[in-house]
């Protein structure tokens, strides 16, 4: 079972895309993208993952113990919080077209509607 | 179009994707397994190059601190944004919004946990070169605290204490001082964001050069920025309190 972690991103990912296409909801859609989102971390984290390693910080481990990559941990550390002000922004334009239509649901919004 | 057509368009589609990612992820390392260079070579070179213990932090903030740049220029413009579109439906007379809490106690407490976020903050920012932290972590955290003075002491105690003309040059003065960071590091002959100031002592608080300046830069812009998107959305969610109840 050594590509399940990899395939759970795929589902993750997928999921989260079956959501955004069938949303009928501004702010469930947000959420739809964030799950989308999720996905790529646990993609990432389990590249970097290897067996009793611990994480890659020198403090009180000597410097020959096996850590695991610290370069996918970056990425996924500053995306997190990237990730939460763009779902803000995403709410934002949400917030904005219900005041404009008076409804959350994007099929019945004009310039949404596909 | 209608939804069944929609998702059978999407099922086809997601088909092909669902393919094409399960046969690109087939080939990787299998899991546990991590084969990259990058990492190995990364953590082999943090001590003895960079003097820094965390890895990751002088991943996200020297070896890489041009990637985060653009991280950080997403978060000001995605803050800056949500400020540009809740700002015009907001109301100005929010003072006269009543605070639900009056337990002396309750505020006491969130004073305590506010003040004790804070240290937190300082904390994981201060020692994002010598234990799991940094800037971006702590800069989140940072505006947490102020979260908690809301909660317990209701909207009026957190507008006091932050209001958006605080929060803005905040994130702005962050996002200013990484990029100029960056271009000081010319003026050394050195490299854009390359660490132009003493590495100090592995382990120590005052480790890490002007990697460690970019890290307190980017906690300003976080914190900033996150307290923005707070204060532009409670601002918004005060005045449409107010708006209902007033008759």
């Amino acid at each position: 079972m050594s590509v399940l972690p990899y395939l759970l991103a795929v589902f993750v990912f997928l999921v989260g895309l079956y959501g955004i296409v069938s949303s009928r909801d501004l702010i469930h859609l947000t959420v739809c993208v964030s799950v989308c989102q999720s996905s790529t971390y646990i993609l990432l984290l389990a590249i970097g993952y290897r067996e009793h390693a611990t994480a890659p910080v020198y403090g009180d481990i000597p410097a020959s113990r096996k850590v695991v990559d610290p370069v996918v941990q970056s990425l996924a550390l500053t995306d997190i919080v990237v990730a939460v002000a763009v779902s803000a922004l995403l709410l934002a334009f949400a917030l904005r077209a219900f005041e404009h239509e008076g409804s959350l649901d994007p099929r019945e919004m004009a310039e949404l509607k596909g | 179009m209608k939804l069944p057509l929609r998702l059978a368009v999407f099922g086809v589609g997601v088909a092909g994707l669902g393919f094409l990612l399960v046969w690109g992820v087939a080939d990787l390392p299998p899991f546990g397994h991590y084969a990259g260079p990058y990492g190995d070579i990364i953590t082999k070179l943090v001590e003895p190059q960079r003097h820094m213990a965390n890895a990751v932090t002088a991943v996200v903030f020297d070896y890489r601190g041009f990637d985060t740049m653009g991280e950080e220029l997403i978060l000001f413009s995605a803050a800056s944004a949500v400020a540009l579109l809740l700002r015009e439906i907001r109301e100005r007379d929010t003072v006269d919004v009543v605070d639900a809490i009056r337990s002396d106690a309750i505020r006491g407490l969130g004073v305590l946990v506010a003040a004790a976020t804070l240290l937190l903050a300082l904390y994981v920012v201060s020692h994002g070169f010598v234990s799991p932290g940094g800037g971006f972590q702590g800069g989140v955290v940072i505006s947490a605290a102020f979260l908690f003075v809301f909660l317990t002491g209701e909207y009026h105690a957190y507008a006091r204490l932050m209001p958006t003309k605080f929060a803005e040059p905040l994130e702005s003065f962050g996002a200013g001082a990484y990029v100029a960071l960056g271009l000081i590091a010319f003026g050394f002959g050195l490299a854009f964001l390359e660490n132009f100031l003493p590495l100090g002592v592995t382990g120590r608080l005052r480790s890490g050069g002007s990697a460690a300046l970019v890290n307190w830069a980017s906690a300003f812009a976080v914190a900033g920025g996150f307290l923005l998107i707070y204060a532009e959305y409670l601002e918004g969610n005060m005045a449409a309190r107010y708006r209902r109840s007033k008759p």
